[in-house]
Order: C-alpha cells, then structure tokens, then sequence
C-alpha cells in the first residue's frame, strides 16, 4: 500500500526515538563505512553495534571525495574504494541488518544523483530496506526535487543544521525535516575533538523547539563521557570517527568486534545512567 | 550586432541574470550546510562591492599599476604563418606574477580585506594560483595559506620557492593522486572547519555559487580588453576566440566579452593527455558525465556511479576532473566547442612558440596553441585571437625531464 509504504521509514525512525525515550535515555546511532576494511568484516561491525545496543545505525557509503568528511572517515573510503567496495555492496549490509535495526544511509549526493538518478536510488534503497537518507552535500535550497523523490519511495530525508546556520534558516530545515534533525555539533568536517562546542546546548535547544521530529547530534562525539553530555540535551547522539578509527586500528575482524561492542555498551550505560529530566 | 565594449564598472561587475547559482541546469551548491551562510554572506559582499565606487576604483588601479593591465594583443606573425591563419595572442602570461591568475587573486584578496577576514586560504595546482594569491596577499596583509598536492609541489618546484618568498604558508595535500583535485578538497575542508575568519580564494570558475560567478565576473577583463583591441586593430571581431581549459577561468575570462557576438566561434581546449580513448586524459567536457565536484554540478570525469575518477594533464593547471559550470552550460546550449589537444602535441607547441615567436608559453596555454597548430582550417579573411593565459618558466624542469626520458 502506498502509504504505508510512504511513512515506513520515518515511522520506524520515530518508533526507535520514543522506545529510548521511554527508558529515558537519548537514543544512541553509531555510524560505520559501509564495506570497510572490507564487506565482510564490515557486516560482523554492522552484527557488533547491534549487539552493542544501538538503537539506529548509520551506514556510510564510501565516496572519493568526502568534503564533510575528516582524515578517519575519508581514509575509511578510500580504503573500502580501493577494496572493490560499490553501492551494492553497502545496500547488501543493508539488507542483511535492515529488518533488525532501521538504517539510514549516509550517502554524498554524487551517489544519489549518478547510476540511473535519484528514483532509482530510492527504490534501490528503500527496497534494501534502508529507513532514511543522510546526503551532507545536499542543503536546503539544492535539494527540493531529489528530497520528494527519496520521500516518495518511503525514506526519511534527514537534513543537517550547522552552528553556522542562521535562525530563520533552521526553521526552513526543521520545517522540511523528517526522521530526525541532524544537529552539526561543531563547524569542522567529522572527526573526534577534545572538547564539545561550547554553544552546542543552545543550538540543540533551539532546534528540539522548531523541529517536530528528534534532534540527533554527530561530528565530533568522540568519548563515552562527551556521549552522555551531549545525551543529556539531545535526542540521538551519534558516533562516527571515534568507531571508524577503532576499527581501522584493531588487529583482524574479532578485535574490531570486541572494542566496538565494548565502547557502545559503555556509551550505552552513560546515556542510561543519566537520568536528570529530559526537556521534551 | 556588436556589443558595446564594456565601461570599467562593468569589468568588475560582469554579467547576471538567470537562476542565481545555476547555468542552465549546471551549478549551485552542493557543499555541507556549514558554508551555506558563508557563501550567503560572499554572495552579499560582491553585490555590495561591485556597486562600490571605492572598491571598485581601487581594483582597477591595482589592475593597471600592480598587474600591468591592459596586457598587448600581439599578432604573432610567424605563428600566424605556421597555422596558416592570422593570430592574435592575448598576452596574459605578461600580467604580473606570469599568469591571468592574479586577475581573480587580487579581487578576491580585496573582497576578503572588505569583509574583514584576516586569513585566506588558496588551492593551486601549477602553482600560478597560489603565486597570485600569496602576492595578493603580501600585497594587501593577509595571511595566507595555500594547499598544494606534493605530485604538483614535485613538478612545478619554483612556484613552491616563490609563494615561499611571498609569505605564504604552503601544505602539502597526500591524498588521492595528490594533484589539485586533492588541493582542492583539502582547501574546502580547511573552509568548512575556519568559515569565520577565513576567506577561500578560488583559483577558477568552479566551486559552490557564488565563486564560478564572481571568479568570471574577476577574469572577464580579458575578453573585455581583448575585444576592444582586436576591433582597433582589425576593425572586425575575430573569426575565432580560442582558450584552454582545465577549471575554466581564463576561458570564460576570455569568452565572456564574446558570448553576443553570435558570428564569433568559442573554442576550448581541454587536456586529452595520454588520449581521450586512453582515459588518461583531463577531457571533463568531452569525455566526463553530469556530477557533482567541489560543490557544483558540472561535467566531470566520473565512473557510473558517481566516483570521481583521475585526471591526467602533462599540464598541472589542466590535471582536473571537472570544469566550470558555466562551461558546461555553453557547451549544451551550443554556444562554445570543446576539442581535445594531447600532451605530446602541447609539449610540441611548447617548443614551437617558444622557436617561432620568442616566448615561452605555459604547459595550459600550449594546448591552445597546439590546437590552432593542428586544426588544419586556413580559414578565409577571419582572424584568431587566443588567450595566452600564462608563461612556462615553471614548465622548463618537467619539460626538460621529459625530453631527457
């Protein structure tokens, strides 16, 4: 039916929001690359986050040239480029972890604009059962015929809000948002930083009241400690560089297992654990 | 019908209209939501200093006694003969610092000063981006640093020395190929992570709105001085305007003045390098696929997919996937013609102006040359006018290392 299929994915998108919110936690999404080091291994990541507990992932698919991307997360693509990595491959994983936990593709607009266009790359997607559609290269302004298109096929299209953003632009970006709000924690490309932005509270703030869906925030999330901080005032805290670096780091597949399940399962605690109130 | 020749207010300001950002279909921005508001603020920073009589005054007196503008119109006779058709060279490569890039360089320093950024960020790929830059910046005190991939930093080592001596901080760039599809990206990433200070001078008619805009608003005064010059010398426009391309700035620079004038043929020159069939070539827009690089929608050299592929150029200037949108756009609406000249050819043509008219052209501009060399068209009472958009001192160590192997 085509509306049920039109709001699958943000329903199940808003469906893992509340189930976090109800155990009074912010939900936790952790980003991996999609086929790096290699498929394989990076189904077994895809099978540990789960494990692990996080409520949505995140799944990167490998571009040349990332320009939202920092060191870690573009070495990861050029590695997974380099190891015959292609988007079947990632909407393969997809498929393999998509009844189990809803995905949303972090995908750069090349990606969705060439092969046969954007209608194919949404029912290609979707049809991998993929919930949503993070393209960072994509804003408000570039994006309206591609954004109905992806809608049309049942995906969420997840839009990003910057600390450059400028008021009025937010409530544009909230108003068109759907799934979740992507709140950019710092101005920087991905990648972990000491120390959160200090006017990141305000800004998630300000978003939680223009947006009608959850406000999740990413870049630059790079310890369990920042997680929880940043839990505290978000709906969704998202994890990149930090994971992708571990994975890259471990020796062999069963290590990057074990120390990715072992730093979601402590974010996971810390996000819990907290358990002040939640301005809703 | 000719158009009348630009007045000096209308050489910085340049031409609109259109959808804002887009050429045709080509264009816009493409690029994380953290620029957005900086390419707003760019875009309302040009309007207002184009419209400044101040700012502008001050372009065109660093223009005419910084640069050395109007640059000659020479007709190169003996070229002229060996192509078997009257030429005019459009002498960019005597502007200062040697290339049509401190054009683009100076205005946009100037801008980054007027919008009170204290550091400027610059990618080049020969060198001769970065060398305009860091004189602009040196120029007008503003910090400077440009990114430059260490393949390029190996081959165009005195451009490297000279941005050194100018000021200028000069990073590596290791990824990919390490050529200036990497500078680039590196420049924009350094941009996304510095927007509030930092101003990102673009060396060419590419990137997010409004840069292919406000670059070729920058570099239009060459086909505004050369259109001038030719009708004072000739009495008639060219039959014939004829430019490289790799980004694409001294083409639309070249081409812009022209564009009305529907009896004057536009040709480009890209970089097939090792052979458009090869594919080791630098051939966007005869070869490459509507995608997105660096921000705009263009033609770029790309697999199904979406994945930008490498570029190959003996030339550093023309090592690039993509083009302008602009470019793009004047190729589908017919209005432009793209053909495609080899490195052997160019490195040809290098020797041969070098021989036949006493000047040592760039690698880029050699295709230009090495085209009109080989088109085999002796034409009728027509004339050429090509863009010789730089000078190929920097050339001469690749150059020789290639004749030693």
């Amino acid at each position: 039916m085509a509306e049920d299929k039109r709001d699958s994915g943000v329903a199940r998108i808003e469906t893992a929001f509340s189930a976090a919110r109800e155990q009074g936690r912010a939900a936790l999404m952790p980003y991996m690359m999609g086929g790096f080091p290699d498929a394989e291994a990076s189904l077994a990541v895809a099978e540990a986050y789960i494990e692990g507990g996080a409520d949505l992932i995140e799944l990167g698919v490998p571009f040349s040239d990332p320009l939202a991307d920092g060191p870690v997360i573009h070495a990861a693509a050029t590695a997974a480029l380099g190891a015959g990595v292609h988007l079947e491959t990632v909407l393969e994983i997809c498929r393999r972890i998509g009844e189990r936990i809803p995905v949303v593709l972090m995908v750069y607009a090349n990606m969705v604009l060439g092969g046969d266009g954007p209608a194919d790359f949404a029912s290609r997607a979707a049809g991998a059962g993929a919930c949503g559609v993070i393209v960072p290269d994509l804003p408000l302004g570039e994006d309206e015929d591609v954004r109905r298109t992806l809608s049309d096929a049942g995906l969420a299209v997840i839009p990003l809000i910057a600390p450059t953003t400028p008021d009025g632009r937010r409530a544009e970006i909230c108003a068109v948002a759907s799934g979740f709000v992507y709140v950019v924690s710092s101005v920087g490309t991905t990648g972990e930083r000491g120390e959160l932005a200090p006017h990141l509270q305000e800004l998630v703030a300000d978003v939680r009241g223009k947006a009608g869906v959850p406000v999740a925030v990413g870049f630059g999330i790079g310890s369990v400690e920042q997680a929880a901080e940043v839990g505290r005032v978000a709906d969704g805290v998202i994890i990149g560089s930090r994971l992708v670096r571990m994975v890259a780091d471990a020796e062999g597949t069963d290590r990057a297992v074990t120390a990715v399940t072992r730093f979601l399962g402590e974010t996971m605690a810390a996000l819990a654990g907290d358990q002040s109130p939640r301005v809703m | 019908m000719s158009e009348p020749a630009a007045t000096p207010s209308e050489r910085v300001r340049g031409s609109g209209g259109g959808v804002p950002g887009r050429f045709g279909p080509y264009g816009g921005r493409y690029v994380p939501e953290t620029l957005i508001p900086a390419l707003d603020e760019l875009e309302v920073a040009w309007d207002e200093a184009r419209d400044d009589p101040a700012f502008v005054a001050r372009a065109e007196s660093l223009g005419r006694d910084f640069i050395g503008r109007p640059t000659p119109l020479y007709l190169a006779e003996r070229l002229g003969e060996r192509a078997g058709r009257k030429v005019y060279l459009k002498r960019e490569d005597l502007a200062h610092t040697g290339a049509h890039k401190i054009n683009n360089a100076i205005g946009q320093v100037l801008l980054a000063r007027r919008m009170g950024k204290p550091r400027v960020i610059a990618e080049t790929g020969a060198g001769q981006h970065g060398v305009a830059t860091a004189t602009a910046c040196a120029l007008l005190d503003v910090e400077c640093v440009v990114y430059m991939g260490s393949e390029d930093i190996r081959r165009q080592r005195p451009n490297v020395e000279r941005m050194g001596l100018l000021g200028a901080e000069v990073v590596p760039v290791e990824a990919g190929a390490r050529t200036l599809k990497e500078a680039v990206s590196a420049a924009i990433r350094d941009w996304v992570a510095n927007v509030g200070t930092t101003h990102y001078v673009i060396g060419s008619v590419v990137g997010p709105a409004p840069f292919p805009a406000l670059v070729r608003d920058l570099q239009r005064v060459i086909g505004d001085e050369a259109r001038v010059q030719a009708l004072e010398k000739e009495s008639a426009l060219p039959e014939r305007v004829i430019a490289c391309v790799g980004g694409g700035s001294n083409a639309i620079g070249t081409f812009t003045a022209f564009v009305p004038d529907e009896g004057v043929a536009l040709i480009g020159v890209e970089a097939a390098g090792d052979g458009v069939s090869t594919g080791r070539h630098g051939a966007s827009l005869s070869a490459g696929r509507t995608s997105v690089l660096h921000g705009s929608l263009s033609a770029v050299i790309a697999d199904r997919e979406g994945q930008i592929l490498e570029a190959h150029s003996v030339s550093a200037g023309l090592d690039y996937p993509g083009v302008g949108p602009e470019h793009a756009w004047l190729r589908d609406s017919g209005r432009a013609s793209y053909v495609t000249v080899t490195d052997h050819d160019a490195l040809g043509a290098f020797r041969e102006l070098s021989r036949l008219e006493g000047i040592i052209p760039a690698l880029e501009s050699s295709h230009a040359i090495a085209w009109i060399l080989g088109d085999g068209s002796t034409g009728g009472n027509g004339y050429d006018v090509v863009c010789l958009s730089g000078r190929g001192d920097k050339d001469l160590a690749e150059v020789l290392e290639l004749k030693d192997a």
